[in-house]
């Protein structure tokens, strides 16, 4: 559905520009305190409204993209990192190789994964680096798993083949061929961990083991809100709305990328 | 059949044992000394060490597990730090809370899943199967606990219908339900979101096979088709799926609990490691980890019950 990859596109690239607009400019300052502006709602002046603070919200969406962002993105990157290389490795080798990455991974998949972000959170310290790291460790077992799944089919085929008689070694199969064959299920699975990342990002610095103050971010906007929101609910509106924008887009972006890129699925529902 | 019955049983105790390795040395490595905690910071460091050795913390790592584990097969998971009784007995109390909430929040997604992957499934490709695949994808960007503060907002600040937090006790069996009935809907929601697409494409497949097609020849409507034929064969995906959903409910309620104020297992663990109670912790993510497996074990089992090919 070419819908889904165009509204996708649209609304994760909002949440990207709402980033990289605020690195130049936010339309207030959101270090500044105004005690007297606080919880006004949406108006001309502030076009989100301002939080118990009297911080324009607007601004403070914007800079919570970044560490939202940045989060999910630096622990795709990690699971990929190390995802992909034992995926190639568990399909190339076989046995008790396969064996040994596979059995690894389902035993991180039996851990909760917020019971163990919250542990690794405590153990070393609430901070947005440690966010990354907790998220990102269990993406590694996803990507390891869609690598080797995609790869098992392309060895048995011919041309694989061809280059094992020509000579070339497992690796350079892996990179040369494998790789390039399965680069669209990576960027699929990318898009996906992405928006997981986001959700996680954001339980995370609600129970307050993600991004530390003064660094905004939309977990904690919403952790801040809550004992507010009966008396100005746009506190704890516009924070979790901004989270299921971007999560939504992302989620489209995906299914739109898949059927982009997997012309065999073009067509089908 | 035997045979593989043994080979996943080894396979699940050596699950069982690693995942305790893992739990008890990750918990080692959160930083912070339960003896001092306990004795604040105006201890005298000899009473410190004296409370140390009585604790059994001066042993060495390998030593301290193999204790660890010989009380946990024993059933003694050791005493809190913080609260000085029995940490078996919190875990127990708290599974009061968890179990029914994780039971009450699988059966509201399974409810609202089914009739949605239903009918979308039988009006695949139109309108309808538009719109409701698009209204599940609003479910699954949810962020739960956001959710959670909406719907607090609505039932219980503004219509005053539900109680907004705390857990009064299964002495007050109408109060306790209702005190669960939003937490339950909020953890529900995005897991409904997710079973309803996960069955509407397992039906889709199936309607798409030749069975299907005879069952039509042989004189069936569509929606006898589907309820009759299809539905059964799409529900292995489908059951996967919630294995691993009743896990993440019991475990992934940590938020929600924290939301609502639910002394559930989740709050226990969070609070358990702001007061450095280890052994608390320890105890709380092992029984969690070992309903994950144990579930997931279950669930590989009724698998090759069903389908012979799979008992390889």
């Amino acid at each position: 559905m070419r819908a889904s990859l165009i509204l996708g596109a649209l609304l994760s690239g909002l949440a990207l520009a709402a980033a990289l607009v605020s690195f130049l400019w936010t339309p207030a300052d959101v270090t500044q305190l105004a005690i007297a502006q606080k919880l006004l709602p949406p108006s001309g002046q502030h076009w989100l409204g301002t939080d118990h603070f009297g911080r324009d919200m607007l601004s403070m969406i914007m800079v919570g993209a970044r560490t939202s962002i940045a989060v999910a993105l630096v622990a795709v990157g990690i699971g990929m990192g190390f995802g992909v290389p034992l995926g190639l490795l568990a399909a190339a080798r076989g046995g008790w190789i396969d064996e040994v990455v596979m059995r690894g991974n389902d035993l991180v998949f039996a851990f909760p994964s917020l019971v163990i972000a919250i542990l690794i959170t405590a153990a070393l310290g609430p901070s947005a680096l440690n966010a990354i790291i907790a998220i990102g460790i269990f993406n590694i077992p996803v990507f390891a798993r869609v690598t080797r799944g995609g790869a098992l089919p392309i060895w048995t085929l011919d041309y694989i083949r061809a280059a094992q008689v020509a000579g070339k070694g497992a690796s350079r199969i892996s990179i040369q061929h494998i790789l390039p064959n399965i680069a669209n299920l990576l960027i699929v699975q990318g898009t996906i961990q992405f928006s997981l990342g986001i959700l996680a990002e954001a339980g995370l610095s609600y129970v307050g083991l993600g991004a530390q103050p003064p660094t905004p971010s939309w977990g904690r906007m919403l952790a801040e809100a809550q004992t507010m929101v009966a008396l100005a609910p746009h506190v704890a509106v516009i924070p979790g709305l901004a989270i299921v924008v971007t999560v939504l887009g992302l989620n489209l972006l995906g299914d739109g990328l898949r059927d982009a890129l997997d012309p065999r699925l073009r067509g089908s529902p | 059949m035997l045979r593989y019955v043994i080979r996943r049983l080894i396979s699940l105790g050596l699950s069982l044992l690693l995942a305790s390795a893992l739990i008890f040395s990750v918990v080692e490595l959160v930083p912070g000394d339960p003896a001092s905690f306990m004795l604040g910071t105006g201890a005298q460091p000899e009473t410190v060490a004296a409370l140390r050795q009585q604790m059994g913390l001066d042993l060495p790592l390998p030593l301290r597990y193999l204790h660890w584990l010989g009380g946990v097969l024993a059933g003694d998971l050791g005493h809190s730090f913080t609260y000085k009784t029995p940490v078996a007995g919190m875990i127990l109390d708290r599974m009061q809370v968890s179990l029914p909430l994780a039971l009450m929040a699988l059966a509201l997604a399974v409810l609202i899943a089914l009739p949605i992957g239903m009918f979308a499934a039988a009006r695949r490709g139109r309108a309808g199967d538009t719109g409701v695949m698009a209204a599940t994808q609003v479910g699954i960007a949810l962020p739960n606990f956001w959710f959670a503060m909406l719907l607090v907002l609505l039932f219980a600040v503004k219509l005053r219908w539900l109680p907004a937090g705390g857990f009064p006790g299964w002495d007050h069996p109408a109060a306790a339900l209702k005190s669960l009935l939003l937490p339950a809907v909020a953890l529900a929601l995005p897991q409904a979101a997710i079973l309803a697409r996960v069955l509407r494409s397992a039906l889709v497949e199936t309607l798409g096979q030749d069975y299907i097609r005879t069952a039509r020849a042989k004189g069936l409507s569509a929606g006898q088709a589907l309820s009759r034929h299809a539905l059964r064969n799409a529900l292995i995906p489908v059951l996967t799926i919630m294995g691993m959903q009743f896990s993440f409910l019991l475990a992934g309620a940590i938020i929600i609990e924290n939301v609502f104020y639910l002394p559930g297992l989740g709050r226990l663990i969070f609070q358990a490691i702001t007061q450095r109670d280890l052994i608390v912790v320890q105890g709380a993510v092992l029984v969690l980890v070992a309903a994950v497996i144990l579930v997931t074990f279950l669930v590989d089992l009724s698998y090759a019950l069903v389908d012979p090919r799979l008992r390889r």
